[in-house]
C-alpha cells in the first residue's frame, strides 16, 4: 500500500532570490526515478491541496530525497521556512518519471524547471549536455550540473551569464546533437525545445505541468491535449500526475 | 455493533463510501486504501459516450475548499463496463453505485439501460446537479418539474435503484428532494458542489478556465449539514449526505443530520485514507457512546 508520510526534514538552504532547497529523509526515495515528484502538504489545515514539487535529487542509501522549489504562494512560502529536525507530510513518488535513454543526451532546464534535471543528468547512461536557462546571475544548481554533466551551457534572459537569450538561442548557438533531449520548463520554452528537436531529428521528453488536486490520476484535474486518444478516458487528455508528466514531444500539445 | 445501513433493499456494510468524480472507479486509490472495507465506492459520472471535460486550468484551491471544474471527463459507458467495473468485481464486499450524467433525458436513460445488465452495479446516482456542465447535469436539478420528470423517466428504465443527486445551487432544496421522492427515487444524495469562482488579482482574469466551478471542501460543510437536515424533515426516502466531510465528527454529524450514509469527496486529496480513517473513527464514537446500532443516530438531532 502507498502511504501519505510524516518526513522530516534533513537540510534546508536558500540557492538563489526565492528558490529553496530541502533535504528530506522519505521512505518515497525508495522507488523514486528522475522525473518523477512528490506531494507536499501544508500544515495549515485551510490550505488543502498539496503541492506537487518534482524531485531534483535521490539518495536510495540515505534514504532522502531532496526538492528544490521556488515560492509562488503561501504554500510554498511555508516549506521555504521549514528547517532540519522539522516534520513534513509527504506522498509519493509519484508520476511517470524519465525514461533513461540514449548514447548522447541533452538535459534542458528553464527557471524552476532546472531541478528535476539534476537527477536525470546523474542517472542517464551516455555523455549529457545540459543546458540550463535563468533570468540573470542569481542562479542555482549550477555548481552540481558541473560536477556530472560533460558540459553545461547556461542562457540568461538579461545576458548577464552564459548566452544572451533563452536555452533555445543557447543550443542553436552551440548547434547541440543528441539521440535524446530531455526538456523541464515553462510551456513556450517547451515549445521551442520541441520544434529545436523535430528540425535536427531528435527524441524529444518534455515534463510537463498543470494544476492538480488528487496527485494520483484519480480526479482529471490535471490533464493536457493529448495527440493520440488516451488509455483513461478514451478522448485526447492525458493525465499530467499519472500519465505523465513526462512525455514524447510529439504525444501532447505544447 | 452494527455498523451496517440499509438503502432500497441495497445493505453496505459501514455507511462510509467516497464521492462520485473524487476517486475515480477505485483504481487509484485502492493503492492506498482497501476498497474491500468500504460501505461502497461511488463512480465517477459515466455518459453514454466518452466527454472529453472542460479546458484547464479545472482546479483551484480556495480557503478550507477548492473548485472544480472537471466537465465530467469520462470514457464512456462501454469502456466504463469492460474496465472499471470489471476491476470492481473483486471487492466483494463493497458495494458500487454508478453515477450517470448526460445531457438530456435520452443520454440518462441509454447509460442506464446499458447498465441495467451488469449485476456489478449495485445502485445508480443520478447526476442532476453537475454545475460544470452547460446542457443536462445542473439544468435539470433546478427546475422541481424537471427533477421530478427525469427522476419518472430514469426510474422507468433502471434495474437498480436510484438515487437522485441534487444540487445545493437552488433557493430551497426541500422541493427538490420533494420532486425527486414524487417521481420514485429510490434514494437522494447531497450535496454537490456550490458554484463559485476564483480571480487571480495579478492577472486580472478568471483562476478556472470555466471562469466558475464547483465549490467542495470543509468550507461547504456547515450548508451540506443543514441541507441535509432540511431534506431529512422534508422526505421519507433515505439521504446520502456529503460535502466538506473530512472526519469522523463531520460523517457522525452528517448521520444525526438525518443522512443514512455518507460520501467522503474533497478529502481524499489531502488525506488518502480518509475514507477508511472515518470509519475507524466512527467505531470507535459507537464504543465510546455505547452506540449498537448506527442506525440508531440517524436522525436523532431534531
Amino acid at each position: 500500500m502507498k502511504v501519505k508520510e510524516t518526513a522530516k526534514i534533513i537540510e534546508s538552504k536558500n540557492l538563489a532570490q526565492g528558490v529553496y532547497s530541502l533535504k528530506i529523509k522519505t521512505t518515497a526515495a525508495k522507488d523514486a526515478i528522475p522525473g518523477q515528484f512528490i506531494n507536499i502538504f501544508s500544515k495549515d489545515g485551510s490550505k488543502l491541496l498539496p503541492r506537487p514539487i518534482s524531485i531534483c535529487e535521490i539518495d536510495k542509501e540515505a534514504s532522502t530525497l531532496r526538492v528544490v522549489f521556488r515560492v509562488v504562494g503561501a504554500g510554498t512560502n511555508e516549506f521555504s521556512k521549514l528547517v532540519s529536525g522539522d516534520e513534513v507530510e509527504v506522498m509519493g513518488p509519484l508520476g511517470n518519471g524519465f525514461p533513461l535513454e540514449g548514447e548522447k543526451s541533452i538535459v534542458v532546464g528553464g527557471g524552476i524547471g532546472v531541478p528535476p534535471m539534476l537527477e536525470l543528468a546523474k542517472q542517464l547512461p551516455g555523455s549529457v549536455t545540459a543546458v540550463m536557462g535563468y533570468r540573470n546571475d542569481d542562479m542555482f544548481l549550477t555548481e552540481e550540473f558541473t560536477d556530472v554533466a560533460a558540459e553545461l551551457i547556461i542562457a540568461t534572459d538579461d545576458g548577464s551569464v552564459g548566452v544572451h537569450g533563452t536555452v533555445v538561442d543557447a543550443m542553436n548557438e552551440n548547434n547541440l546533437q543528441a539521440d535524446v533531449i530531455y526538456a523541464c520548463g515553462p510551456k513556450p520554452m517547451l515549445r521551442g525545445v520541441a520544434a529545436y528537436a523535430k528540425e535536427h531529428g531528435i527524441k524529444c521528453y518534455v515534463s510537463m505541468e498543470e494544476r492538480m488536486a488528487c496527485g494520483v490520476g484519480a480526479c482529471l484535474g490535471c490533464v493536457c491535449k493529448s495527440t493520440e486518444v488516451d488509455d483513461h478516458s478514451h478522448v485526447h487528455n492525458k493525465r499530467v500526475c499519472k500519465d505523465g508528466p513526462v512525455f514524447l514531444a510529439t504525444e501532447v500539445e505544447l | 455493533m452494527n455498523t451496517k445501513v440499509t438503502i432500497a433493499g441495497v445493505e453496505f456494510q459501514n455507511p462510509i463510501m467516497e464521492a462520485s468524480g473524487t476517486f475515480g472507479s477505485g483504481m487509484e486509490y485502492s493503492e492506498f486504501v482497501d476498497l474491500n472495507q468500504l460501505g461502497a465506492v461511488v463512480t465517477k459520472g459515466v455518459a453514454n459516450v466518452p466527454w472529453p471535460g472542460n479546458p484547464t486550468p479545472r482546479i483551484a484551491e480556495v480557503s478550507s475548499g477548492m473548485l472544480n471544474a472537471i466537465g465530467l471527463q469520462n470514457p464512456g459507458v462501454e469502456v466504463f463496463c469492460e474496465r472499471d467495473l470489471k476491476f470492481l468485481e473483486q471487492f466483494v464486499d463493497t458495494k458500487v453505485l454508478v453515477n450517470v450524467c448526460g445531457h438530456s433525458a435520452e443520454e440518462y436513460i441509454e447509460v442506464v439501460d446499458r447498465l441495467s445488465s451488469e449485476s456489478r452495479v449495485d445502485m445508480l446516482e443520478i447526476n442532476i446537479s453537475c454545475p460544470n456542465v452547460k446542457e443536462g447535469g445542473i439544468a435539470f436539478g433546478q427546475d422541481p418539474k424537471a427533477v421530478e420528470e427525469i427522476t419518472r423517466l430514469v426510474k422507468a428504465h433502471a434495474k437498480q435503484p436510484i438515487v437522485m443527486k441534487l444540487s445545493p445551487n437552488v433557493t430551497d432544496i426541500k422541493v427538490m428532494a420533494k420532486a425527486a421522492e414524487a417521481g420514485g427515487a429510490d434514494a437522494i444524495s447531497l450535496i454537490n458542489t456550490l458554484t463559485g469562482m476564483k480571480i487571480d488579482v495579478e492577472r486580472q482574469s478568471f483562476v478556472l478556465a470555466n471562469k466558475t466551478g464547483g465549490m467542495s471542501g470543509p468550507a461547504v460543510h456547515p450548508i451540506a449539514v443543514r441541507m441535509v437536515y432540511e431534506c431529512a424533515n422534508a422526505v421519507r426516502i433515505p439521504i446520502i449526505g456529503m460535502g466538506g466531510i473530512g472526519t469522523w465528527e463531520d460523517a457522525v454529524e452528517m448521520m444525526l443530520a438525518g443522512a443514512t450514509a455518507v460520501s467522503v469527496g474533497t478529502a481524499n486529496f489531502f488525506n488518502p485514507t480518509a475514507t477508511v480513517d472515518i470509519l475507524a473513527g466512527v467505531k470507535d464514537y459507537m464504543i465510546r457512546k455505547n452506540i449498537e446500532d448506527i442506525n440508531s443516530i440517524i436522525g436523532v438531532v431534531k
